[in-house]
């Protein structure tokens, strides 16, 4: 393997602009197939979702999902394009095993959505507006495992096995048109688009765009032309690049790569680039030929899509806020800064804390503890925020038995601790645990007194007038009550006990 | 006049995977180009107002609900395979990479 030699990213943006273009595949979250009633549920038995249709069997007669047809229209408006008033499917073909037909049922020259745009703010608030020029319906390919090579690769392996549940899953295949003019801040461009995207999608409904589980795929187009100039420099595609992070490294890499190759008079190749979790490099895949023949015709076994106009004003009129205005609004209304925003957005926890509110937790509260101590569990047993074993509902109990003075802080991690183990809901857990705050006031008043007693000089420093030091005590009738006692209310019956004002 | 010719034969081959001696592409080259001849005629009568057709019937619109319906069993689906492995069709090694 050669080592690919690289400019600084500086170096590279002192005397080239990038250019960018971006293919996003959506897998959409339909229950069938685009053109078969096959069920698309993840992680099923190999080869158990499979029909003539989705397996190109002779004879079989593809009919296209209504609601594949209805997301793609829902995406496009989202993205602000037109959706075209007549389009039809067009065959892509090709010879590879990952689809049976040896052809892909897509959209050639007459996309259901073409141009629009997307604007995506940057980590500064800088908004920024990438033109869309189509979305359009296709759909996915099977499932290759190699076999035989020292990696599972496909270079030495003997062999390889085709699982095709997932061939005819639908697809939405979002195409930018060039990036330009976003320089040095192109990576960002990218990850941020890819982001904005994966929002609207989610927002939409129509996939959970998982790009963990390749519900979202990104491939990411890239030249350089030397700064000052008009004329776009050869590109490469980096395939697959399947996470936010990754789609910032590999813009950076490749900006990098080709202003190495072009600074030292060479020419970039036009070919895909295969991308590389593991150090964030790109190698050489297939050489692409511009012309490349897919021989696209016209499918004859599906007839033409024709969205009704009126389908798709009733389906504008449905279309939810955009995630950055609904963020914005969420900012304004949360009060917090674009910072504390950003976090939360990253951690997957908008919605959530939003459910949390709704279900009447004030939104510090809620934003507390899905950003602490949920953030935390999240991160050590590597899950997402949604996926942990707790509900919206159960944290605004947790909130509004803390509000009631029920709980304090210590005690209601301790609760969420109990609900992540499965232990039950919050009402449940404080039964169980016994967590409630000590709230009998004889007892309280007791441990107070106790405290008094065993710190004389601490009480005789309060006396006179250094009221900071009520702290130790109320440590202590913490330490006495295990925890359990409302440190407010103590401090408040200290300082009564020993006649100061709080 | 429409045609093909014999490179452009060759190269289809190519993309379709036939291996075609020399004296078989100079018969499917002349025999592609009279029936492109043969169909082209139909652009000849058809005006402007008649808009290119890929479907016979005049359809559009045909759309499924998405409701699961049965799928082959693993064994069904496999069942024309001339190779299978681990419940999987199993093909011979490939040398393109996509």
């Amino acid at each position: 393997m050669t080592v690919t030699d690289l400019v600084s990213y500086e170096d590279a943006l002192a005397s080239y602009d990038p250019v960018m273009g971006l293919e996003v595949h959506v897998e959409l979250g339909t229950k069938t197939k685009m053109f078969c009633g096959c069920s698309t549920e993840l992680k099923q038995d190999a080869n158990s979702q499979t029909c003539p249709v989705c397996l190109g069997l002779p004879g079989a007669l593809p009919v296209v999902n209504e609601i594949g047809v209805e997301s793609a229209i829902k995406i496009g408006l989202a993205l602000n394009c037109e959706i075209a008033e007549w389009c039809r499917f067009a065959r892509k073909n090709y010879f590879y095993p990952d689809m049976p037909k040896n052809f892909q049922t897509s959209q050639y020259d007459e996309p259901i959505a073409y141009n629009g745009y997307l604007d995506v703010q940057l980590e500064d608030g800088e908004i920024f507006r990438v033109q869309i020029e189509r979305a359009h319906m296709e759909e996915d390919t099977g499932k290759s495992t190699h076999v035989g090579g020292a990696t599972g690769r496909i270079h030495g392996a003997s062999h390889s096995l085709l699982d095709y549940n997932r061939a005819g899953i639908p697809l939405i295949e979002i195409v930018t048109k060039p990036i330009e003019g976003a320089g040095a801040r192109a990576p960002e461009v990218a990850k941020a688009y890819v982001a904005e995207l994966r929002e609207l999608i989610k927002a939409l409904g129509v996939s959970e765009a998982r790009m963990e589980m390749g519900q979202m795929r990104c491939d990411v187009n890239l030249s350089l032309r030397p700064n000052g100039t008009e004329t776009f420099g050869t590109r490469s595609e980096t395939k697959n690049v399947n996470s936010l992070r990754s789609v910032e490294r590999a813009a950076r890499f490749e900006i990098q790569r080709h202003a190495a190759v072009l600074s030292s008079g060479g020419t970039i190749v036009q070919e895909t680039r295969h991308f590389h979790e593991e150090d964030g490099s790109t190698t050489a895949g297939r050489i692409k030929d511009n012309a490349e023949d897919y021989r696209y015709f016209p499918e004859p076994d599906l007839v033409p899509v024709a969205p009704a106009r009126e389908w798709v004003e009733e389906l504008r009129k449905g279309l939810p806020e955009l995630p950055r205005l609904r963020r914005a609004r969420l900012k304004e209304e949360w009060g917090v800064s674009e910072h504390d925003m950003q976090s939360i957005l990253n951690a997957g926890a908008v919605d959530l804390i939003v459910a949390t509110t709704d279900a009447g937790a004030p939104s510090d509260q809620a934003r507390k503890w899905w950003m602490g101590e949920l953030a935390r569990n999240a991160n050590e047993t590597g899950r997402g925020l949604d996926e942990l074993p707790i509900t919206p509902v159960q944290v605004a109990r947790v909130a509004e038995l803390v509000t009631s003075g029920d709980l304090n802080d210590k005690l209601a991690r301790q609760v969420i601790e109990g609900v992540l183990a499965g232990e039950g809901d919050p009402d449940t857990v404080v039964e169980k645990r016994g967590l409630k705050v000590v709230s009998d006031e004889g007892a309280l008043s007791t441990a107070v007194d106790e405290a008094i007693a065993a710190n004389a000089a601490i009480a005789d420093k309060i006396r006179g007038g250094k009221v900071a030091a009520a702290g130790a005590l109320v440590g202590a009738v913490m330490k006495a009550t295990r925890g359990q006692a409302d440190a407010a209310r103590v401090r408040e019956l200290i300082l009564e006990k020993l006649g100061v004002e709080g | 006049m429409p045609g093909i010719t014999r490179e452009e034969v060759a190269h289809l081959a190519r993309l379709a995977r036939l291996e075609l001696k020399g004296e078989e592409l100079d018969h499917f080259a002349g025999q592609l180009d009279d029936i492109i001849g043969a169909v082209a005629r139909v652009s000849e009568v058809a005006d402007q107002d008649v808009p290119p057709t890929s479907h016979p019937l005049p359809l559009t619109n045909v759309m499924r609900a998405d409701e699961v319906r049965p799928s082959l069993t693993p064994e069904q689906a496999l069942s024309g395979a001339p190779a299978q492995e681990q419940q999987r069709f199993k093909v011979p090694q490939i040398l393109g990479e996509d």
